[in-house]
């Protein structure tokens, strides 16, 4: 199966070539929504014949080569593919969770009418086609084993969720309710949101734009080491760290660059709440799962260029655990059950950062393992709840829902209690890990994140107990509500359980416990030869982390339990005492308009004074016409001397010999 | 006989009948009397031609002369085509009036 | 052999079609299609007869043309001008099909002066001597001129005459150029010119301005660009094909033929010059394209920007750049010549190529969107696709080179992102335009024509070695051309 490895991509292909080339015309949705699945299901098998091959090996990595895609005198690229650990890690997330996934879609993808018919609905297999392209895509940017063939997954997943983002690419924008705040005080008014299409191009060209980070971060490699296979480059990278000190943190910081924007962070996060326009099941997987983790899973596969370049690395935890405030603080107030989600998810991404920041590289891996589990899972609960209330995300709207759709109300307090931390949750064991070796690293930035999970676990079940808990707000969706098929049903039901004991993979080390994920990245993380001896701290202070982490995931969801089932009065009374920092949260900082005036209106008006001030006015009109217009007035100034009388014409002649006889004389 | 006459008389004769064509050609107006003006130099130019062929003793000079009379020949007769559609065009022989291509 | 019959097939082609009777429209159509078709069949095997890795020209042919002055035929390829013949013979094939329905009038004159356009420019990419060049170089400006000038838009006349103005007063001084080099050289002959002249570096210098002013109007190099927005909005569609598909292309291959090899040491006193103004372009025309309100504008512009990256390799990206420049010009010629093909068939229905008059035509003409959607990500250089090698290979070229130049180049993508993506959105997203309600999808030749040009694109991107392992012998030469100047500059 290791040998196989390319069939995990191929088969996706083969699936987007035969579901784009005939799903529309020949094969009809129900044959379509067989093949993308199952597509995904097969390479999920090829992944775990490796998984299960590689552990046969210990975990020694192989590379199988394709054939060699560009070689241009010394340099030098082959289309490989690396089959170790992480990158099985890897696929295996994004093929298990993609395959639920794409079962989870073939229902939420089709629009039924109040009796259960089904709309015939053309754009169907192009859904799958493009599900598809993001599959082969993702699995290109972790299989590869060089980092050409990373950037060329990396801008992949890029216009895979470009296009999935702008699937209902005709759908107008959208104006937002204001948030009321009881009588005699003026609502809040909310920013429209963008429409698909603008939000796809949004994503596409803020991703971009970390993408020429990555881009010069790949050029920098290739001339310091003069190749971009990763065993090559880790194998000189300390010989050039000590040679020439500077290169190492340049790489890093402009790979990271790449990571800022690809994964949601400060400053360049701004994409991601933006691509909830797209079909939840393509928020769950790309936007939360699998590849906005694209760059956790970079840093962990060049994990020797950034523990060599530990100012670096200290940055990185620093942005991270600053996004993850930043994002949770907005989470707190949002309307749209899948605007919460989606900040959480910046949230936790920018957890994963810290995590491999400080160099806790299993960490961070194993949050991205978990994360994918819960917040997919979460992503599907909000998206059952549009599906039954059709698209309605507001959450205003909604409540007493549990009384109607039982299965998702209880997979998403199983998400909630995971993402929030609850003990013995799997979000439970990887974040406290991760706040442990933050602790380890800088007490502040742990105090930051402990202050995170609370808000996390808070606005979490603030969503859960409007939503799910207390009387209906709206009759008309309430009594239309209904839970949703099979399909739905069973992705959230598989990915519940995940959720639950996914912590099982790497319960605590210090308990007494088998870390398994460390022992199976060990390969894949490089030790420093000369680094300083790990310090542990003491098991004691483990515990007491530990407990501080459950003591404040379960205040957390007591205090939302307080302010929206017992004393729904209060949220609304402090919202109004504190009116101005909410509308700052409400309107998320005005970073969009910020970034507007900053960056986008200047570039505008910069093009229309090049265009039509710059190229018409000057360059073409003055220089380029105008020099051809005084070649012609000089032409009209010398046609005054022919005035059409011949005899003129032979009196010059006759001048003009006598001139030149007189200078032959005279000479 | 040619002995006795010098060649600075023929080229005097030459000069002054080119003088009298040139400023034919520039004076009058009739186009017929310009063109003949215009042989007329030519003439003078052959009369050089053939007084220095016999003066140098060289037989090039007079294959020059026969060269200009057989373009002056064809000149004539372009000239003389030219000048008959112009007539009809515009019913006169007045050079001032085919002033059309002034700028 | 092979070169001399691609001169002489199109040229047959013509002159059979100029006395085919007017009325004949249909023989004058399938005349042309036959002609492109054999001269598309007979150039194939330079590609299967090039022998990979070895150096020297290829297909080479010398015929004594005007002994006394050492003036000759001499013509000849290698690994810079191989594939942009393919490319020629393709093209014009492409392009006489898509004028299939587009041209009622005149057709006659049109497909002629299309093949005689055809052998002009093959002329010019396989010429080995100076005079030969510069006589097809001249060539390929009439029937271009005449077909933006009859079959164009409203203003056509006014954009043939800047067109054919421009590009010769920009070359004329190449002519003065060559001269020079002939009398310093007495040949006219190219190779030997390149072995055995041994110029002052000063004389250098000035030659390489008269050549590379020639050159860089044809590419064009802003600020020399203006003519071609101009032309490519008056020109019919074939028309812009072939102008951005292969006529540009005779300015950047230019370089690598004649301004590089003959002038070494002029490189250092020029190169800071003209990256600069490649990288101008590549922002500047990304920034005009941005506001553009007519798509074929928006694409001229978005030329302006390729084809800097293009110069940017040549002029600074080792031999990474120049094998990545003329693969980037195969490209520009794929995804470009595909994008005025697809705004054609939208402008034979409609009639109007302004952006307000069309928006969420996905919706009513997938086949038709899909396609328009796969030559943006081509032009945007998306891995998968082609423009991703050139542009990649380019840029790493460079970098180590001129960081900076690489950084600002990298950001071109950012902006060449931003204005296709816009244009993509206002023509084939948002809410559907009800005036477009009778817009027919493509039919089997227009689709035809798209799939054939998009899978060559994805080929390359896939295998890019097939056309570098026959492009790198050249490059090699050539950069070791400049590596021996640097060298003895640096001493």
């Amino acid at each position: 199966m290791t040998q196989l490895i390319w069939l995990t991509i191929a088969l996706p292909i083969l699936g987007l070539l035969i579901n784009g080339l005939f799903g529309r015309r020949f094969l009809g949705n129900r044959v379509v929504s067989i093949i993308a699945p199952l597509m995904v299901l097969l390479a999920f098998l090829v992944g775990v014949g490796a998984f299960f091959e590689t552990m046969g090996r210990d975990g020694e990595a192989v590379t199988v080569h394709l054939w060699n895609w560009t070689t241009i005198g010394d340099f030098s690229v082959p289309i490989n593919l690396l089959v170790d650990p992480l990158s099985l890690t890897m696929v295996l997330v994004v093929t298990g969770v993609g395959f639920l996934i794409h079962v989870y879609a073939t229902d939420y993808m089709v629009h039924r009418d109040d009796h259960g018919h089904a709309h015939d609905d053309r754009d169907f297999p192009r859904f799958f086609t493009f599900l598809n392209l993001f599959i082969a895509s993702m699995l290109v940017l972790v299989l590869g084993d060089n980092y050409l063939m990373m950037y060329v997954g990396w801008e992949l997943v890029g216009v895979s969720s470009y296009l999935l983002i702008g699937y209902w690419f005709d759908r107008p924008s959208e104006e937002q309710t204001p948030i009321d705040l009881g009588p005699d005080t003026e609502p809040v008014q909310l920013q429209p949101l963008l429409s698909p299409a603008a939000s796809g191009m949004k994503a596409f060209i803020v991703n971009r734009i970390g993408d020429v980070g990555f881009a010069l971060g790949v050029f920098l490699i290739w001339s310091t080491f003069g190749t971009l296979q990763f065993d090559e480059v880790f194998a000189e990278a300390v010989h050039v760290s000590e040679t020439m000190p500077t290169v190492i943190p340049w790489i890093t910081a402009l790979l990271f660059v790449g990571a800022i924007g690809k994964s949601a962070q400060l400053p360049l996060y701004v994409w991601l709440p933006d691509a909830m326009a797209g079909p939840t099941p393509v928020s769950a997987l790309i936007h939360a799962a699998t590849m906005v983790t694209a760059g956790v899973y970079m840093i962990v596969r060049s994990n020797i260029l950034y523990s060599l370049a530990p100012n670096v690395s200290l940055w990185i935890a620093i942005i991270g655990m600053a996004t993850a405030f930043f994002a949770a603080t907005i989470a707190l107030v949002q309307v749209d059950l899948k605007r919460v989600l989606a900040y959480s998810t910046v949230s936790q991404l920018g957890y994963m950062f810290a995590a491999v920041g400080v160099g806790a590289y299993t960490a961070g891996m194993f949050h991205l393992v978990t994360h994918a589990f819960f917040k997919a899972l979460l992503f599907l609960g909000a998206g059952s709840v549009m599906h039954a209330l059709h698209d309605v995300i507001d959450i205003r709207r909604m409540g007493g829902l549990k009384d109607k759709m039982k299965i998702t109300w209880i997979t998403f307090w199983i998400g909630g209690l995971a993402l929030a931390g609850f003990p013995l949750m799997s979000g439970f064991f990887s974040k406290d890990e991760i706040l442990a070796h933050v602790f380890e690293a800088s007490p502040i930035l742990w105090f930051f994140g402990i202050l995170t999970a609370g808000m996390t676990a808070f606005y979490t079940f603030r969503a859960i107990f409007i939503a799910f808990h207390g009387k209906p707000r709206d009759h008309h969706l309430y009594e239309h509500a209904h839970e949703n098929r099979a399909p739905i049903t069973f992705a959230l039901s598989v990915l519940a359980v995940l959720a639950i004991f996914g912590g099982l993979l790497g319960l605590p080390a210090f308990m007494g416990f088998t870390h398994y994920l460390d022992g199976w990245l060990e390969h894949v993380l490089y030790e420093l030869p000369h680094g300083a001896e790990e310090h542990h701290m003491s098991v004691t202070m483990e515990y007491i982390l530990m407990g501080t982490s459950a003591v404040i995931a379960v205040g957390g969801i007591a205090l939302a339990y307080f302010f929206y089932m017992v004393q729904p009065s209060i949220p609304q009374n402090i919202a109004r005492s504190l009116r101005s920092l909410f509308a700052l949260l409400a309107h998320k900082y005005w970073i969009d308009e910020l970034y507007d005036t900053l960056f986008v209106q200047p570039g505008l008006k910069l093009s229309n004074a090049f265009a039509n001030g710059l190229d018409k006015l000057i360059i073409d009109e003055t220089f380029i016409d105008g020099s051809a217009k005084l070649v012609g007035r000089f032409g009209k100034l010398l046609s005054k001397l022919e005035n059409g009388y011949t005899s003129n014409y032979a009196l010059a002649t006759f001048i003009g010999v006598l001139i030149m006889i007189s200078y032959f004389f005279l000479r | 006989m040619i002995g006795q006459v010098p060649l600075s008389y023929y080229l005097l004769l030459s000069a002054i009948l080119f003088a009298i064509g040139a400023g034919g050609v520039l004076i009058r107006r009739n186009v017929i009397i310009v063109l003949m003006c215009v042989e007329m130099m030519m003439n003078a130019v052959n009369l050089t031609f053939i007084a220095f062929s016999r003066y140098l003793d060289s037989t090039t000079g007079q294959i020059f002369v026969f060269m200009i009379m057989a373009v002056a020949a064809v000149e004539v007769a372009i000239g003389l085509a030219l000048l008959v559609e112009l007539n009809r065009h515009k019913d006169t022989v007045d050079i001032n009036e085919f002033n059309s291509l002034q700028g | 052999m092979i070169l001399s019959l691609l001169i002489l097939i199109p040229i047959t082609g013509a002159i059979l079609i100029a006395f085919v009777p007017r009325e004949q429209e249909n023989v004058v159509k399938w005349l042309a299609l036959g002609t492109t078709a054999v001269a598309l069949v007979v150039s194939l095997p330079l590609y299967f007869g090039f022998v990979d890795n070895a150096s020297g020209y290829q297909f080479e042919e010398f015929r004594p043309w005007i002994p006394p002055l050492n003036i000759a035929y001499h013509v000849g390829i290698d690994g810079l001008s191989l594939f942009l013949i393919l490319l020629t013979t393709f093209l014009t094939l492409i392009s006489v099909l898509s004028s299939w329905t587009a041209i009622t009038d005149g057709l006659k004159g049109y497909m002629a002066l299309m093949l005689l356009l055809e052998a002009a420019v093959i002329g010019v990419f396989v010429s080995l001597d100076l005079f030969l060049f510069y006589l097809f170089w001249e060539a390929s400006l009439i029937p271009m001129a005449l077909l933006i000038g009859k079959w164009g838009g409203s203003r056509r006349v006014y954009a043939a005459v800047k067109f054919i103005i421009y590009t010769m007063a920009g070359s004329t001084l190449m002519l003065v150029g060559a001269l020079v080099l002939y009398v310093n050289g007495g040949t006219s002959d190219l190779p030997t010119l390149v072995n055995n002249l041994e110029l002052s570096q000063n004389l250098q210098i000035i030659l390489f301005f008269a050549f590379a002013l020639a050159f860089s109007v044809k590419v064009p190099l802003f600020p020399l660009h203006t003519w071609l927005p101009t032309a490519h909005v008056e020109a019919p569609t074939a028309g812009s094909i072939m102008l951005a598909g292969v006529l540009l292309k005779m300015g950047t291959y230019s370089y690598l033929r004649f301004a590089i090899p003959l002038f070494p040491d002029a490189l250092a006193y020029w190169s800071p010059l003209l990256v600069t103004l490649a990288i101008v372009g590549i922002l500047y025309g990304a920034l005009v394209a941005l506001v553009q309100d007519d798509v074929k504008k928006l694409v001229a512009y978005s030329s302006v920007a390729h084809m800097g990256f293009i110069v940017l390799g040549t002029f600074s990206g080792g031999q990474q750049g120049m094998s990545g420049a003329v693969l980037q010009m195969i490209n520009h010629g794929l995804s470009t010549g595909m994008l005025f093909f697809l705004i054609g068939v939208l402008y034979e229905q409609r009639h109007t190529r302004l952006f307000s008059e069309y928006g969420g035509l996905w919706v009513k003409v997938p086949v038709f969107g899909t396609y328009f959607l796969l030559a943006v990500f081509s032009s945007v250089g998306l891995p998968g696709l082609n423009g991703f090698v050139g542009e990649f290979v380019i840029l790493l070229g460079t970098f180590k080179v001129n960081p900076i130049a690489a950084a600002l180049g990298t950001f071109g993508i950012v902006l060449a992102a931003w204005y296709l993506l816009t244009a993509t959105r206002k023509m084939m997203m948002g809410p559907f335009n009800e005036a477009n309600k009778n817009l027919k999808d493509m039919n089997l030749r227009e689709s035809g024509i798209a799939f054939a040009l998009i899978a060559l694109c994805f080929v390359i991107g896939f295998f890019p070695n097939l056309l570098f392992d026959k492009i790198n012998p050249a490059t090699v030469e050539l950069a070791e051309i400049i590596k021996a100047t640097a060298l003895l500059a640096g001493q």
